[in-house]
């Protein structure tokens, strides 16, 4: 570490700046908001999955003393508010006018004076539906001759979102066809949640007097809200000048509160029609029903090897489950994402990827649940498909994987879907893993247990993932461009003031960030103020979702933390009155080359911005940066897990968890590893336990947490964590987002395992979440069951 | 159906004349503007709500207000004393068993009841304490290990 | 999540208490932790005008060994159960199911008597009580009355329970000598109710032969079952490993499980059979202790 524990800059455990609000109970989130005069929001929801409106009887509602209005789909008609674009340019209804198309979508909305009155309206509301066809089914939804679910658009004649793919298709069939071996595996990655802790909600306040709107709500991108919001409803008298969007404390995004919920935009319009503040916190069941989902992925995968297990090609035909409208948060080049990193961490000459996306009658989606854009998709597909081989091959996982990787000293390394990944070194990590976990000893473990007829399976994954979206030649979102900003400020007492374009929701950059500037200027962090979610003062950018905040605004950071030392040198070769060339730094201090003694520290620097520039400066120490990324990071890791699986039951108990990361430079180690700790649950909860389905009606389980199963801390095994660090070549200071390596990595460690407990049984595919229920049906069919 | 009601919130004797069907949660974070409870499901699973009620933590979405009159009830405000954080806050800090802030209270009122009634719990039951407040961002070892910490900081003193 | 308005008691004794649901019939509901019937009314899936408070009536919360019982008050906490000396000395059952029941929040509210009384086949006292042959003491405005365990489940929320009365008393007969209970319980996570349970108490005679065979299975069917035919083929027999295979299939033959996420028809009566198995194997072993 280059700077001492007063300065903290990168590489210290820093205890987090944002620690003591929470500690004691005073975080400020959007329900804590209270404004003068506030009214209160509860949304009507449709029981059906699809139905025509034919009557909403509002008046039971209003006769309740405290409820003032019920705002339906016609209403916000009369504004032309009634369907909005979605961020992936599709279009979305806010209110309908004839049909709903999901269980759970919005209706109409009461506004009440209390919270309690709000909820008796809703309750009051009478909707008379007539249940029309369901297709929940993607694949009969693609099926030739399926009714069309998108009515609204003219001349749509099926159900297809859109078609994307990357890759030479012929030259990868004909690959596959000339391999020794093909390994091919159906994989279906379902629909889940983020569920974070806090629901989303918003306070929206239209002052008419002033003809300005504050909206106080649950984003991770407000300044791309406030100039959607411009966009969307210029045309009833918004102007992006007078909209402020402030994103105060947010409990837990995850990627969940990117999109631009209906509830949001109903609340804005009854603020305006009203002209009083409006708060809408939805509960839990309309947060996991109706706002988006992640995943839904139905992959066939392909994988082709020589008969010594060298890899050849790899083709995936993916059909993607959208809901009734593709409203998921992915890059416009990049409809499905960055799908096409799936080879992964193989140097394979030939592969293809397809993805179908189709509409169904599920809520609208995907948001990019802390996986990059489908990375979780794409490292579960190659990383199972990779021991389908290995399985057929007789080959350890482990070393087939060894075989494989793509060698440290061909980074930057070019893949053949065109990603050109920045820095690894795949084979240190999974050696790394294999040495903590002891895998030799396990292996041997196994095959005393197998004897006895216990079952034990050690699962793999090595994921390489892609992340810091990105540079603006391939990325934007609704023509945003994908760069992020910073913007310091140094008063004249030396401490500062930094603001970013992203917006934390737990991850720490009120520390982070500053540690960053103090690795930059000396400064201590802290007595570096760090700002962020208020599109009034913060610089424009894109928000955090995508672990893009390091790599992007980070590197802004420091990038404009360089433009205000540049400054300072010039102060501090004014003030010892030599040039400077003469001088040299070290952590927050000019001297003389060669007299230690004779200095500046940054803080006198700052001093003299303010009170004694050399003739023709500009006063003043601040810099802002706004950052293109030229490329994106690509941090990589190895897990490894034991899992012990009950013949009785079914039941799989995960013993031991390793994870190896690789983010390049560690800001601070702490706030990495507890990144880690959350991803991996993330990860234990899709692999065994989280799942929302449909049945044939379009009736949901998995929609609130009865049966939604969020792993609580008896769930969780006791993480065992380490990394390597490979910098990233390109980026100001070698860092690598990590947010979301653990949630991307766990699951096929997870299935792996599984597998491998199985495969002498002739078990070759468990697709997650793997219940009890569904080990029990494998060991029953091979007569293993207790 | 209003009643009156006395609760002695984090020391202080707090009076109210309430709707039978207030829920524990919103009299605390709306009547008496108590914001450090929060809300965060609708089932009674997650514990973010979570209180002590004379000492032991529920779930304060899952109690009526007027189920507490004339009881004691502690929220998270009340754990700093005199200026002087508990053991179990500053050990929150320490061992990072925090990120997004809005699962803490809960833990913190379960955390520290715990160590009112068990002075060296186990890794297994500290685990087993904390098994109804949900957390998303930690992967809980680290909560495990501040309880540990605040545990050893308790004893010591 | 709010519920609709309704009025609150909270009488002072348990007659008072009654007298309240004399009053207002079917309009009220005695509410006691409620960790049922909150969750129940916030969700708006059932409404009552009253609500009769008898969480803070103190003389229904004991725990007492008392002519040849451990009497429970149907008041009790089930988190005071959990720490109590004495049952877990006596009952395996519950030693084991305690830490069981739903989460360490819930179960410092939850009472053992609204877990019965709640004819909720989730739940997991009902079967344990049916096992160790507990009666259930019910008071009415006409006095007491004390119904068999085995006999107070009637259908899916209906128990033997008339309007005007509450449940008072859980009264569990001491095990006979070399006596042993177990509870076994397979659920998806922490917090979520049973794929499937079984709770079971053997007394072996002096010559180690069953002389009673007590076994009921929580979730399984509309009510929690007692596996007659189970406790019929156990009795007299040496337990060995093939008998008590045989008993833990005929326990399992008695299910009658709907299908659902937790798991098919076909699973969850094999999941039976496997907790029955373990349950059957654990509670032989703590006999002959």
């Amino acid at each position: 570490m280059r700077t001492d524990a007063k300065i903290c800059g990168m590489g210290h455990s820093m205890k987090r700046k944002e620690d003591p609000r929470f500690i004691r109970g005073k975080g400020n989130y959007v329900d804590d908001i209270q404004l003068p005069g506030m009214l209160y929001m509860d949304i009507v929801r449709s029981p059906h999955a699809h139905a025509k409106i034919k009557k909403i009887d509002t008046s039971a509602a209003l006769k309740i003393p405290g409820v003032l209005a019920v705002i339906d789909g016609p209403t916000l008609e009369k504004y032309k508010l009634h369907w909005m674009p979605t961020i992936s340019a599709d279009t979305q209804m806010v209110l309908p006018i004839d049909e709903v198309m999901y269980v759970a979508q919005e209706v109409c909305a009461v506004i009440a004076t209390e919270r309690y009155i709000a909820a008796d309206g809703a309750d009051a509301v009478e909707v008379e539906y007539e249940p029309l066809p369901v297709i929940v089914d993607p694949l009969k939804s693609i099926a030739p001759g399926a009714p069309v679910i998108r009515k609204d658009k003219k001349d749509k004649k099926d159900n297809l979102a859109f078609h994307w793919e990357a890759g030479d298709r012929a030259a990868t069939d004909a690959a596959l066809e000339k391999s020794d071996v093909v390994a091919e595996q159906f994989v279906y990655v379902p629909r889940i949640h983020v569920a974070s802790m806090e629901t989303c909600g918003c306070v929206a306040d239209f002052n008419s007097a002033e003809g300005k709107l504050t909206v106080y709500m649950t984003t991770q991108a407000p300044h791309a809200v406030r100039t959607v919001f411009a966009l969307v409803a210029g045309h009833v008298g918004l102007s992006e000048e007078r909209i402020r969007i402030v994103s105060p404390d947010i409990g837990g995004g995850f990627g969940g509160k990117v999109p631009v919920y209906p509830g949001y935009v109903i609340a804005v319009a009854a603020s305006v029609v009203i002209g009083k503040p409006i708060k809408w916190i939805e509960d839990r069941m309309e947060n996991l029903q109706a706002d988006s989902f992640a995943r839904d992925y139905h992959m066939k995968v392909r994988l082709g090897a020589k008969k010594d297990g060298t890899m050849t090609a790899l083709s995936i035909k993916t059909i993607a489950d959208h809901g009734y409208t593709n409203a998921s948060a992915n890059p416009m080049k990049y409809p499905a994402g960055l799908f096409s990193i799936c080879t992964g961490a193989y140097p394979l000459k030939n592969a293809f990827c397809e993805v179908d996306a189709v509409y169904t009658h599920k809520p609208p989606g995907g948001v990019a649940y802390r996986c990059s854009f489908r990375v979780t998709e794409a490292v579960h597909a190659i990383e199972r498909v990779v021991d389908v081989l290995a399985q057929k091959l007789k080959m350890d996982p482990a070393e087939l994987r060894m075989k494989n990787f793509i060698a440290p000293e061909r980074f930057p390394y070019k893949s053949v879907l065109g990603w050109e990944y920045d820095s690894g070194n795949y084979p240190a990590a999974l050696k790394k893993a294999m040495d903590i976990i002891g895998y030799e000893a396990l292996r041997k473990e196994q095959k005393e247990k197998r004897a006895r007829g216990e079952l034990m399976g050690i699962g793999v994954c090595s994921f390489v993932e892609i992340v810091g979206a990105g540079p603006s030649k391939d990325f934007d979102i609704l023509g945003l461009k994908m760069f992020d900003s910073a913007e310091i400020r140094v008063h004249p007492t030396g401490k500062a003031l930094a603001r970013f374009g992203t917006k934390s929701q737990g991850q720490g950059h009120e520390t982070t960030y500053a540690q960053i500037i103090a690795e930059e200027l000396g400064i201590p962090a802290s007595d570096i103020q760090v700002e962020e979610g208020d599109t009034d003062t913060a610089p424009y950018g894109l928000g955090t979702y995508a672990s893009r905040s390091t790599p992007t605004s980070g590197a802004a950071a420091s990038l404009a933390a360089r433009k205000i030392r540049a400054k300072a040198k010039t102060l501090a070769a004014h003030l010892l009155e030599c040039s400077e060339a003469d001088l040299d730094w070290e952590p927050g201090r000019f001297f003389v080359k060669g007299v230690p003694g004779k200095g500046k520290t940054i803080q006198e620097c700052a001093f003299a911005a303010y009170t004694n520039m050399p003739q023709g400066m500009e006063p003043g120490m601040e810099a802002t940066h706004y950052y293109d990324p030229p490329n994106l990071t690509f941090p990589f890791g190895s897990y490894i897990c034991a899992v012990d699986i009950d013949r009785g039951t079914g039941e799989v108990k995960v013993r031991r968890f390793v994870a190896i990361d690789d983010c390049g430079n560690i800001i601070n180690p702490m706030i990495v590893q507890g990144q880690i700790h959350g991803g991996l649950a993330q990860g234990v909860g899709p692999a065994l336990y989280e799942e929302i389905g449909y049945d044939e009606d379009g009736n949901v389980f998995g929609g609130s947490f009865l049966d939604y199963y969020v792993p609580t801390s008896l769930e969780c095994p006791k993480w065992e964590t380490d990394h390597t660090i490979t910098p990233s070549p390109h980026h100001p200071f070698g860092a690598k987002g990590v947010g979301e390596s653990a949630t991307v990595g766990a699951p096929p460690a997870i299935a792996n395992a599984v597998v491998d407990a199985l495969s002498h049984l002739g078990v070759t595919h468990i697709d997650i979440p793997i219940t009890p229920e569904k080990v029990w049906t494998l060991l029953r069919k091979a007569g293993a069951a207790e | 159906m209003k009643h009156k009601i006395s609760v002695t919130v984090n020391g202080a004797v707090r009076e109210a004349e309430v709707e039978s069907r207030l829920l524990l949660v919103h009299f605390i974070r709306e009547n008496l503007r108590l914001t450090g409870t929060h809300v965060g499901c609708d089932t009674s699973h997650c514990g973010v709500c979570t209180v002590q009620l004379d000492g032991e933590p529920v779930k304060s979405c899952t109690v009526l207000a007027v189920q507490a009159d004339g009881r004691s009830v502690n929220t998270v405000e009340g754990l700093e004393q005199g200026g002087k954080l508990h053991p179990m806050q500053e050990a929150f800090t320490e061992k990072h068993a925090l990120q997004c802030g809005f699962c803490t209270p809960g833990m913190l009122m379960t955390a520290s009841a715990l160590l009112e009634r068990n002075q060296n719990p186990s890794e297994q039951e500290i685990r087993q304490a904390i098994s109804g407040n949900l957390c998303r961002c930690t992967g809980y070892l680290n909560i495990v290990k501040a309880v540990q910490h605040a545990a050893e900081k308790m004893r010591a003193a | 999540m709010i519920p609709a308005p309704f009025d609150y008691h909270r009488p002072g004794t348990l007659d008072e208490a009654i007298g309240l649901l004399v009053r207002y019939k079917d309009d009220a509901k005695v509410l006691a932790g409620g960790m049922s019937l909150l969750p129940t009314l916030k969700l708006r899936l059932g409404s009552f005008g009253h609500l009769v408070d008898i969480s803070r009536i103190a003389a229904l919360e004991y725990v007492k060994e008392e002519k040849g019982a451990v009497r429970i008050g149907a008041g009790t906490r089930n988190a005071t159960l959990e720490r109590s000396e004495l049952i877990k000395a006596k009952f395996g059952a519950l030693a084991d199911a305690l830490p069981l029941i739903a989460d360490p929040l819930v179960r410092n509210r939850g009472t053992i008597g609204g877990n019965i009384a709640n004819g909720d086949p989730s739940n997991d006292h009902p079967a344990i009580a049916i096992a160790l042959g507990a009666e259930l003491v019910a008071r009415g405005p006409k006095g007491e009355r004390a119904i068999p365990a085995s006999r107070f489940y009637k259908d899916l929320f209906v128990t033997d329970l008339k309007a005007d009365e509450i449940l008072a008393e859980i009264r569990v007969p001491l095990p006979l000598p070399r006596s042993g209970s177990a509870y076994r319980k397979l659920k998806r996570k922490t917090g979520d109710y049973a794929v499937a349970a079984v709770a079971v108490q053997l007394s072996l005679s002096a010559s180690g032969t069953i002389e009673r065979a007590g076994i009921a299975l929580t979730n399984v069917a509309s009510t929690p079952v007692e596996a007659l035919e189970a406790q019929k083929f156990l009795a007299g027999k040496t337990p060995d490993a093939k008998t008590l295979a045989e008993a833990a299939r005929l326990a399992a033959k008695a299910a009658s499980p709907s299908a659902d996420r937790r798991g098919s028809v076909e699973y969850k009566r094999e999941m039976a059979r496997v907790l029955a198995g373990r349950a059957l194997t654990a509670a032989l072993e703590r006999a002959r202790a």
